[in-house]
């Protein structure tokens, strides 16, 4: 049995107007960390308002961990934990009182299920007395994290728990999440951080409310169908406008000090580029076969949809 | 010499006895791209504010578009532009409505407002959408035209707080691509972001932890002075040090 499954789920708001999520299907297996990635408006959280049931689907199905999301939601609110995108604990009770609060509503208590709250609940152990509302953004997220996880859960929801932080902090997120995954925890985690793909166990890439690809990203990575270049030299931008402009480039894009390029013809010979290049007056013109990461998955699947 | 539009000194922003922002100092040029990285928390939005002139410092100096924050915020309101994730444009008011609401708050002659309001939408390729109301644009096109109203004054400086956050990998690119033309028309880029890869897209870089700047030159220097292959190893390996965590 999978701990998620959805079967041909769509979704559309104001009437039909607004596809939000269309005859997505998938499945997320039991243990795993599984990672859905794509900007905002792909329908993530949407996907996550089904599976939590908080939003009934137009069409399809959905289960998680074999109850159904409309017949059984009362089951399924037991088995899991769902930390929202916008911080929703109440911020004019304190760190522990929301705690307490949140493993009381599920008939449990803080000691109970200490062990598996421990090490991040330490992290903000000694601001338990403050009011959450008074927290910085990174304690918050450990808060919501605690509360999503003091019942024990079977799965774990999280949706974009690390927009909006920084490097560090979601460095220090992500290790949490693999300790979690180590105690038997499905998750399920959002983010618009294609670097973040990679820690996942199998990711599906999602854009305008369609599933593009669903696979490790390893996988993924490996299926990018071309030879893919990294090109640098002195002025970047004119670098960047001039490869536009030129037939045998099928495809451009910035990636921090480098461009990414595929070109048209297949056998092409990477000298003859880099002399074009340099006859139109660039300078230390620098051009390497490079492996491509998600993020040139998802655009290379993006411009083909 | 070059033009500095942007010229600090000793820069504190002090909170009882919290220094949100402690003694910065940097300048400028007239042109630039200028990064301003920093973990949460770190003081980017109060001394952005300052520059702004949205907030007063407690101490030290800064000079923005050639006027005194102590002295000439009003001043330096107008000649700046401005655009963060979080707010930009009148969701409830049409493309059209917003240039127009804009464009007029900032002084714009209702003639230059007409002639260039037609000129920005066929740019942005939004001539369909042109009467529709913002909220129904999607994320990327409503950032893109956040851009383009936030400098719709032709103002010396634009600020830019996270303006990319969540939007899809290729409008990101195509964001920046309007940054680029807009420094190269002698607009200045001053911008914040999460997204390591974009801090390769400055000119020059600053790393603020805990209020300070610690770091500030051009991203090929820095790596090789913390001897990294990228920028965000160079961040990881600054911010690592911060004692504060914040917003």
């Amino acid at each position: 049995m999978s701990a998620v499954t959805l079967d041909h789920i769509t979704k559309t708001y104001d009437k039909g107007k607004v596809l939000a999520v269309n005859d997505v299907s998938l499945q997320v297996e039991e243990g795993e960390l599984f990672g859905l990635i794509g900007p905002d408006g792909a329908g993530k959280t949407s996907i996550f308002r089904i599976l939590t049931t908080l939003l009934l689907p137009d069409k399809g199905t959905a289960s998680v961990r074999g109850y159904d999301c409309v017949k059984d939601y009362k089951e399924i609110r037991n088995r899991i934990g769902y930390m929202p995108g916008k911080f929703s604990l109440y911020q004019d009770l304190t760190v522990k009182e929301n705690l307490d609060f949140f493993a009381t509503l599920f008939g449990s208590t803080i000691e109970e299920n200490y062990e598996l709250i421990k090490d991040i609940y330490d992290q903000i152990k000694p601001f338990s007395d403050r009011r959450a509302g008074k927290l910085s953004g990174g304690m918050k997220q450990k808060l919501a994290l605690c509360c999503a996880l003091i019942h024990k859960p079977e799965v774990l929801f999280l949706d974009e728990p690390t927009t909006g932080v920084d490097v560090v902090s979601r460095k220090e997120f992500w290790d949490m999440l693999k300790h979690l995954k180590q105690q038997g925890i499905t998750i399920v985690v959002s983010t618009p951080y294609m670097d973040e793909a990679v820690l996942c166990e199998r990711i599906a890439l999602i854009q305008n409310g369609k599933i593009m690809s669903v696979d490790t990203p390893d996988k993924i990575m490996a299926q990018f169908p071309v030879k893919l270049y990294a090109i640098k030299a002195d002025n970047i931008y004119h670098l960047l406008t001039d490869l536009r402009s030129m037939p045998e480039i099928d495809s451009s894009f910035a990636f921090g000090e480098y461009i990414h390029i595929t070109l048209k013809d297949a056998g092409a010979d990477i000298d003859t580029l880099q002399r074009n290049i340099t006859q139109r007056g660039h300078t230390h013109v620098d051009i390497k076969l490079i492996h491509p990461g998600i993020e040139d998955s998802f655009i290379r699947l993006m411009n083909q949809a | 010499m070059e033009e500095k539009v942007i010229v600090c000194k000793d820069l504190t922003k002090r909170f009882g006895d919290f220094y949100a922002v402690n003694k910065i100092s940097f300048e400028v040029n007239k042109g630039e791209i200028f990064g301003f990285l920093g973990a949460n928390g770190a003081g980017k939005t109060t001394a952005m504010r300052i520059l702004c002139g949205l907030s007063h410092p407690t101490s030290g100096e800064a000079m923005v578009a050639g006027f005194d924050v102590y002295k000439q915020p009003e001043s330096i309101k107008k000649n700046i532009g401005y655009m963060s994730q979080k707010f930009s444009l009148y969701e409830n008011l049409t493309v059209v409505e917003n240039i127009e609401f804009f464009g007029g708050v900032y002084g714009v002659s209702s003639s230059e407002i007409r002639k260039r309001s037609d000129n920005l939408i066929q740019k942005l390729g939004l001539t369909a959408e042109a009467k529709k109301l913002v909220g129904a644009l999607p994320l990327g096109w409503k950032q893109k035209l956040a851009f383009s109203v936030a400098i719709f004054h032709q103002p010396r400086i634009v600020f830019l707080d996270e303006p990319t956050g969540g939007v899809d990998p290729v409008t990101r690119r195509q964001f920046w691509d309007m940054i680029y033309e807009a420094a190269a028309s002698g607009i200045t880029i001053f911008v914040t972001t999460h997204y390591m890869d974009e801090a390769e897209y400055c000119n020059r870089v600053t790393i603020m932890v805990d209020g300070k700047i610690e770091a500030l030159d051009s991203p090929a220097n820095l790596k090789t002075q913390f001897e990294a292959d990228n920028m965000d190893e160079v961040f990881y390996r600054l911010a690592r040090r911060a004692k504060r965590s914040g917003d």
